[in-house]
């Protein structure tokens, strides 16, 4: 018996992809990238610098919505400065993501007239060629992993590469994190790669629910991953310090209970 | 004899007076944060026509594109933050009611206000290379790198190109009557930007102060305009509304919600909406929106 939720396993996937990054700039958009990056300054990476999302960078890493200690000021145009410098990396959405690691939150359909559209291309562009990025798809579906996104927004590594080098040397995507699976983009030709399924989630479900074909890392044996469980002291960070308020089994609710 | 700087108080009327059709104005602010919406409320009301904005968009986006001004549009995004969405923008854009439009990076938009700034033509940037941001805009072109790098590649980068404004239009917290100016909020955006790559720029601000007030209080890190970038400045109290302008107010989560309501809903909605708020003067404005607060109270 796991007394965890889905939305704790998501949080302890995006943690792990801010394990590694030393002292450098968390920057996640949206809720559990938020309490992803947070949990991971509270265990695994207490170097990394994380935001209010809006001008402060925080000295703790507080409750979803607190402030707490401030230790710096990041005003919207100094973001851009640190984009630049690269010591960055970036958790954004996807309203679309592809077979090749492209992402789309501009617009659907066709771009001189959307059937529908969404926030433009933001800091995509920017972001992907100088920082690492991943993302975030709190709810996967072959509506959001399509074969070909419509516009262009992040810039996967193959895209980057026929680009130049300018847009190649720093292009770095890293992790994308859904409500099944961690992925990276290290299938063949720098394609979509699964790296680790989430407890309970089969390969079938993620294969029916991705409208491409991806690669599949596998141990030596031939086995598929499963994204590791939040440890106890995680739990206990991700209900009663960050999130006690359970705003996350909102955004990432329980999936239905098979049928037994 | 007099020893002051010039009086540079105008009205908003005036403002709007001294703007013309088809010129390229920037609005400062971020998104759905200190916009001058009051100088926006009174475009919408007047009879220009055939404007390029240039913004960081939310809601005033939204309001000029409902009101038919916009010709082109310059933009990263719109949003208003909380609501993610702008419907008013959504229904220009999924309409084509916008001729042309020109979705930038936000760090491309950045450079392109720096260009104009420095008076120079274009600066480099990574931001755009790979992305379909060139390929829409296919007129933006690269520039090579005259220097190798360590390994010998001559880096190609994007010649992000000056957005050189007619007029900038900005709201800031205080400023004296000469256009010194200062923000009391967490992040001044990019109004001194837009300042300085504008011919011209018009100021409006919650409160017009006395020199001595202006700096006596407030550390001098916060002036974020002199006057030399300043051509007019209008005192509209609740000015940005209903975007924030921290600390004199919050951004009016209830009227956004409200206005986007409107926005996304029928053409009759729409015309309630703009009937009961846009339709008349800057303080009927404000007395409409003081009656609806009433009513939800």
């Amino acid at each position: 018996m796991t007394d965890h939720t889905r939305a704790d396993v998501c949080a302890a996937a995006i943690a792990d992809a801010f394990a590694d990054d030393g002292e450098i700039f968390a920057s996640p958009m949206g809720l559990l990238p938020t309490i992803g990056a947070r949990l991971a300054k509270l265990t695994s990476n207490p170097d990394l610098v994380v935001s209010d999302g809006e001008s402060l960078w925080l000295a703790s890493a507080p409750a979803i919505g607190r402030t707490g200690v401030v230790e710096g000021w990041i005003p919207f145009r100094k973001v851009f400065d640190i984009v630049n410098y690269g010591k960055r990396h970036v958790m954004m959405g996807a309203t679309q993501v592809d077979r090749d690691g492209n992402q789309n939150i501009s617009a659907l359909g066709d771009f001189a007239q959307p059937t529908r559209q969404l926030l433009g291309s933001r800091g995509a562009p920017g972001n992907t060629v100088n920082n690492r990025t991943s993302y975030w798809v709190p709810r996967h579906s072959p509506r959001v992993f399509v074969e070909a996104v419509d516009v262009v927004c992040g810039v996967g590594p193959k895209r980057a590469r026929t680009a130049g080098v300018a847009a190649s040397k720093y292009n770095d995507i890293y992790r994308i994190v859904s409500n099944l699976a961690v992925f990276d983009v290290r299938g063949e030709g720098d394609t979509v790669r699964l790296l680790s399924l989430h407890p309970g989630v089969t390969l079938e479900e993620v294969v029916a629910a991705t409208g491409f074909a991806f690669d599949v890392l596998r141990s030596a044996s031939g086995e598929v991953a499963t994204t590791r469980e939040p440890t106890s002291e995680e739990l206990h960070l991700i209900r009663d310090v960050l999130d006690p308020k359970g705003l996350r089994l909102r955004e990432v609710p329980e999936p239905e209970k098979a049928a037994s | 004899m007099a020893s002051k700087p010039r009086d540079k108080t105008v009205s908003i009327d005036e403002v709007v007076s001294r703007l013309s059709n088809g010129m390229t104005i920037g609005i400062g602010g971020w998104g759905p944060r200190r916009k001058p919406m009051a100088l926006v409320r009174a475009i919408c009301n007047s009879d220009l026509q055939d404007l390029t904005v240039v913004s960081w968009g939310g809601a005033d986006v939204g309001l000029l594109a409902r009101a038919g001004k916009i010709r082109k549009l310059v933009y990263a995004f719109v949003s208003l933050d909380s609501i993610p969405l702008e419907p008013n923008f959504q229904r220009a854009r999924q309409h084509k009611l916008i001729p042309e439009v020109v979705e930038l990076d936000e760090g491309m938009f950045h450079t392109g206000l720096r260009a104009a700034a420095e008076r120079l033509p274009f600066l480099p940037a990574r931001a755009g290379l790979g992305s379909d941001v060139l390929v829409n805009n296919s007129w933006i072109r690269t520039v090579a790198s005259p220097y190798p790098d360590e390994d010998g590649a001559h880096e190609e980068l994007v010649a992000v190109p000056a957005l050189k404004l007619d007029v900038a239009l900005v709201h800031l917290n205080r400023a004296d009557a000469h256009g010194n100016a200062a923000y009391l909020g967490p992040d001044p955006y990019f109004d001194d930007l837009f300042a300085r790559a504008a011919d011209r720029t018009f100021l409006s601000v919650e409160q017009i102060v006395d020199t001595a007030e202006l700096t006596g209080d407030t550390p001098v890190q916060r002036l974020l305009l002199s006057r030399i970038e300043v051509t007019g400045v209008v005192q509209t109290p609740n000015g940005a509304h209903f975007t924030s302008c921290v600390p004199d107010y919050e951004r009016d989560e209830k009227f956004q919600k409200a206005y986007a309501t409107a926005a996304a809903g029928t053409d009759e909605d729409w015309a309630a909406f703009h009937e009961r708020f846009l339709a008349g003067t800057e303080d009927d404005y404000q007395a409409a929106v003081k009656a609806f607060h009433e009513e939800q109270a």
